[in-house]
């Protein structure tokens, strides 16, 4: 009961301390980073006293606690998952299905009449489960990582490719004139003119892409996979009711994908600072 | 552009089987040509690679073939899992409106939940399902609600960030009209953000509804009990081919279905409110 209390008490405290901040801060940085921070510390301190304070079986829902020592216990495991899943897996996938979306998009393009009809498929392809493909890719290319990869490269691929087919069409007819009045080749007007307009494009399909890449690869692994990996790892835990080990899985993947989609988005800042919605940030 | 695909299907289904064929004739002590491989290739027990006719063959023996009640028929399999998407849908769509009202109407509210509502769009929801299954197997919970449970969360976030883009769209010149009128927040969001949000809505519906049926069957495959992923899992394990694919377009055009019907009760709304 003390538990419950307490863990009601912090919530209410830490709810008061932001309704505190924003008054006082309104919308500097700092408080818009400490205020989601501190509501995330105060959902986990009542995840904590109820499960604590209602004494939770673990084998229901493990106290946050539980899984923090867990996850740190188990680094080494932990490292080897990431590395079977989100490196070999959907790293691997990403790159190849991305690009090959990205080289089809340049080809669509200078051959224009691949281009009639591909936008309606490409968009009713994004509605389609196509993680569903996983049985049979593992069927095809066995249980080991490239079947994780095969599944990502089918997922990302219509989403990469919608997108940049759109951004190679970006670039607006004054430019487009402008580069046939330097008498620029069609190489060279993609390179200088119509690759860069549509890097923003691009970047929009290569961040959704992150997340499908990692459904993708986790999700292949439901079908069969050697003894490791993240996706392995959370149904042969959850079937043995280590749910602790679960939950520290489900957070590698939770990491994993923040950082990847981070990434993508820390290099999208970079190649298009001169876009107008990456301008006027500090 | 249909009859490219079929072709080039054709093509891939005889040169992906011809191995098989060509072990079988070399157990057998025989070579075979060409000419006796392409017609084996296409009518084999458990093809690498079906050929469109024989999945055309499969969906048709589901759908028509079984009476609707049976295990064996793709129309039980798959209402299984349409009722758990709708369920699903329907909820995550719920909360979803419901949290972002509280958001756009409450700034602490914005500030601390919706980075976490962006942030979860990066993360792969799907991976919690095996757990899901588990912990609601041990309160003895089996079928629709784990899968629905998932539906709704995957349905949840795109509702939520979509529905608060479009509940803001409305401007001020629009909001100060509100107020002119002695307009309350009630007034405010029933009268005017929520008719404004609508074209956000459906977008994010669209996305919600395609996600929902994404959940109801990785759902399914750790719980293979029933339902249109439970074929999938099922077919795998016994390298069932044809019944993979099969599966496999049911679901493709279930979540069509259900997205062109969002489609429709967007024109349908959109032209009622005159947007």
């Amino acid at each position: 009961m003390i538990w419950i209390v307490a863990a009601l008490l912090v919530w209410v405290g830490f709810w008061t301390l932001n309704v505190a901040l924003i008054a006082r801060g309104g919308t500097a940085r700092w408080v818009r980073i400490a205020v989601p921070a501190l509501f995330g510390v105060a959902l986990l301190v009542l995840w904590e006293g109820l499960v604590r304070g209602l004494d939770v079986s673990a084998v229901f829902v493990p106290a946050p606690s539980e899984i923090g020592s867990k996850f740190a216990a188990s680094l080494p495991m932990l490292w080897g998952d990431f590395v079977q899943t989100v490196l070999k897996g959907a790293l691997s996938g990403y790159v190849i299905g991305c690009g090959a979306a990205i080289l089809t998009a340049i080809a669509i393009d200078r051959f224009i009449f691949l281009r009639q009809g591909l936008l309606p498929i490409g968009s009713f392809v994004a509605a389609l489960p196509v993680v569903g493909m996983a049985p049979i890719m593992v069927m095809w290319f066995g249980f080991d990582w490239q079947s994780k990869a095969a599944v990502v490269v089918v997922m990302v691929f219509f989403p990469v490719l919608v997108n940049a087919v759109a951004g190679l069409g970006a670039s607006d007819r004054m430019q487009r004139d402008l580069m046939a009045t330097y008498g620029a080749s069609w190489g060279q007007s993609l390179i200088r003119l119509r690759l860069p307009a549509a890097m923003p494009f691009i970047f929009n399909g290569l961040k959704i892409a992150t997340t499908l890449a990692l459904i993708g690869a986790i999700v292949a692994e439901f079908f069969g996979s050697p003894t490791s990996g993240v996706g392995f790892r959370i149904q042969a835990s959850g079937g043995k009711f280590q749910l602790a080990l679960t939950w520290a899985e489900i957070a590698v993947a939770a990491l994993s994908g923040l950082a990847f989609y981070g990434i993508v988005a820390w290099v999208e800042a970079r190649l298009t600072f001169w876009h107008p919605s990456q301008r006027g940030r500090d | 552009m249909l009859g490219v695909i079929v072709a080039v299907w054709y093509l891939a289904a005889i040169l992906m089987n011809a191995a098989w064929e060509r072990d079988q004739a070399a157990r057998a002590g025989q070579t075979v040509g060409w000419a006796e491989i392409v017609p084996a290739t296409m009518v084999q027990d458990r093809p690498v690679l079906p050929a469109p006719h024989q999945v055309v063959g499969a969906l048709w023996d589901g759908l028509a073939g079984q009476a609707v009640t049976s295990k064996r028929s793709l129309v039980w399999h798959g209402w299984v899992t349409l009722r758990a998407t709708a369920v699903g849908f329907a909820f995550g769509t719920g909360f979803g409106i419901v949290l972002a009202i509280l958001i756009v109407q409450f700034r602490v509210m914005d500030m601390a939940v919706m980075p976490w509502a962006i942030a979860s769009q990066t993360i792969p929801i799907v991976a919690i399902a095996p757990m899901i299954v588990v912990v609601f197997g041990r309160f003895g919970i089996t079928g629709m609600l784990p899968k629905a449970l998932l539906a709704a969360y995957l349905t949840f976030f795109p509702v939520v960030v979509g529905m608060v883009k479009g509940l803001r769209a409305p401007d001020a010149m629009q909001l100060d009209l509100m107020r002119t009128w002695n307009g309350g927040a009630f007034a405010t969001i029933w009268k005017l953000r929520l008719p404004a949000s609508l074209p956000y809505l459906f977008a994010s519906l669209k996305v919600g509804v395609a996600a929902a049926v994404v959940g109801t069957v990785v759902t399914e495959v750790s719980q293979p009990t029933a339902g249109l992923g439970a074929r999938l899992l099922t077919g795998s394990y016994y390298g069932q081919t044809l019944q993979i694919w099969a599966a496999l377009f049911v679901a493709a055009g279930l979540a069509a279905g259900l997205v062109a019907l969002v489609g429709l009760a967007e024109r349908v709304v959109l032209r009622r409110v005159g947007a």
